[in-house]
């Protein structure tokens, strides 16, 4: 299997008013090819940053980025985006949203072929019927499931998701990561998950990442061995009950709270 | 929605009439003279007779805003757009514009006219558009500065042209607060159109009819021109709010 996402030596830092601040320090991770990737860290530590790395909407100061054995210089439109807020565009029908990535990837599939694309992702999800409601119209869980049918709609071969579940609550949320192991079943990607639930990354994730504190490097990473998609109960077994004590203490060592050789004991 | 919402069409009817009789009862009450204050019976008759200058003057009038604010479209968007993209150029007109928007344009008219002796046209012109772009240049440029980054990212992370996002999505997303600038720009450009007409009369517009009305003493004459220049200015307005219900509609708040 080959690595579609690699990060090599990622070192970046933000020009502000104040000085450079460092916010990447020699980040290295990958991702192989299908595989569900989680990134847990402390806020502020740079996950947003690396996102939009990958995403090729900005260059590390130092290392390389990687992206299916192509060194990234540019967007490119084999990628997908979502982020908690679910960015709808309200002058467009949901339906319409959906096929927006479309009418920049591929300007000339016909209008009708993009519909149907768009219309079989919303059925996926459960939003029949909704195509053509405003985003306004719907609940904060179901713009989410458009916002996700929007960055699968054109194939991407990389998934990028920035906390799409952050904002819901905790019922939505479960729904949506059950979702997350369907759409993978009926729609294969390489995905990278920033979250700061911990469950969340054992549930979904075929590995977990725990960055440090700014600037983040690679603190910690978990292999998850389980097929997808998983019972929501894999979540009270014991093994999932370590996983989520190993990432906790990971995540106390990330904050500066506990020295890294007390965790390790 | 099916059908014509009559409440929403002989509410204001009735307002207008209820205000009309009131300022005819107030009037007779006083019983002041037409010098004094002309009472609404008092103006009909000045329309009637005076029916074809009316016209014509609006036109005149009608025109010249329209151009006018058609200039501050443009150059007002271009401005916000400058502004709205570069926040070094945003740092650097923004003082500018604030300033050669707190001059009183009645001071620039004179001016204006002086500098383009006898070019009416472009005069009235110039200040209808003077008087009228800065609010459609600064809420251009604050809807744009304030598109939230992922807005733009969904887009640019395919690898989509600046124009495109701008098209597809930083345009229509400040639609909205345009159309917002352009409700008060378009009675901006009309008082700017009037202001001409008044300080540096050219012998045409409603501006013009109010000063011979003025010259002959004929106050009921006076007093139309001000309802037809209230009438001409409901009319430009109801045209935006049309256009904004076409090309912003799905902003307003849906009844729930
Ligand atoms: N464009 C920027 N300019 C300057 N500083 C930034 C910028 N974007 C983010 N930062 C700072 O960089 C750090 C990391 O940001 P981010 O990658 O968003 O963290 P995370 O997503 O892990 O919370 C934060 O301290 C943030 O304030
Ligand atoms: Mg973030």
């Amino acid at each position: 299997m080959t690595d579609l996402i690699a990060i090599k030596g990622v070192t970046h830092a933000y020009q502000t008013d104040a000085g450079p601040l460092p916010v990447l320090d020699n980040l290295n991770l990958s991702v192989p090819e299908g595989r569900f990737c989680a990134v847990v860290g402390p806020s502020g530590c740079g996950k947003s940053t690396l996102t939009r790395l990958i995403a090729g909407l900005m260059f590390p100061d130092k290392g390389e980025v990687w992206l299916h054995g192509e060194l990234v210089k540019s967007p490119r439109k084999t990628v997908g985006m979502a982020f908690q807020n679910p960015v709808l565009l309200e002058w467009r029908t949901i339906l319409q949203n959906v096929i927006l990535p479309l009418e920049i990837v591929a300007p000339s599939m016909p209008k009708a072929k993009k519909e149907a694309r768009a219309r079989e992702l919303l059925s996926l999800v459960g939003l029949e019927g909704f195509e053509d409601k405003r985003p306004s119209e719907l609940s904060g869980g179901m713009r989410q499931r458009a916002s996700l049918c929007r960055s699968i709609v054109h194939k991407p071969d990389v998934l990028i998701l920035d906390e799409p579940f952050g904002a819901l609550d905790a019922f939505t949320r479960e729904d949506l990561w059950q979702l997350m192991h369907q759409l993978r079943a009926e729609e294969p990607f390489t995905a990278l998950l920033i979250t700061h639930d911990l469950r969340e990354s054992v549930y979904l994730a075929d590995q977990v990442v725990v960055m440090s504190g700014r600037p983040g490097t690679t603190q910690y990473v978990l292999n998850i061995d389980l097929p997808s998609p998983r019972p929501i109960d894999m979540l009270y077994s014991a093994q999932s009950v370590e996983w989520l004590a190993t990432l906790r203490k990971q995540i106390e060592v990330a904050q500066g709270r506990t020295p890294e050789k007390e965790a390790q004991a | 929605m099916t059908g014509i919402n009559w409440q929403k069409i002989v509410t204001p009817i009735l307002a207008i009439v209820i205000f009309l009789a009131i300022w005819e009862a107030w009037v007779w009450y006083k019983g002041w003279p037409t010098y004094v204050m002309a009472a609404p019976s008092d103006l009909w008759p000045a329309f009637w007779r005076f029916r074809w200058l009316f016209l014509e003057n609006s036109w005149q009038t009608l025109w010249r805003t329209m151009v006018g604010l058609g200039l501050s479209v443009i150059v007002g968007t271009l401005l916000g757009m400058i502004m709205g993209l570069s926040r070094m150029m945003n740092d650097a007109l923004y003082p500018l514009l604030v300033g050669f928007n707190a001059i009183p344009k009645a001071t620039v008219v004179p001016i204006v006219a002086l500098l383009f002796i006898g070019q009416h046209d472009f005069n009235t012109v110039l200040v209808a558009f003077m008087i009228s772009f800065f609010p459609i240049a600064v809420s251009v440029a604050i809807g744009l500065s304030t598109l939230e980054p992922e807005y733009r990212d969904i887009l640019r992370s395919l690898g989509a042209s600046r124009f495109t996002i701008f098209w597809k999505i930083a345009l229509p997303k400040t639609l909205p607060e345009f159309f917002g600038a352009l409700k008060v720009a378009v009675t901006l450009a009309f008082i700017g159109t009037n202001l001409v007409e008044i300080v540096a009369p050219h012998g045409r517009g409603l501006g013009s009819l109010f000063d011979s009305g003025r010259i002959a003493s004929n106050y009921p004459l006076m007093f139309a021109v001000l309802i037809a220049l209230a009438l001409l200015g409901i009319f430009l307005y109801y045209i935006v709010v049309i256009l904004e219900r076409i090309f912003a509609g799905w902003a307003e708040r849906r009844p729930t």
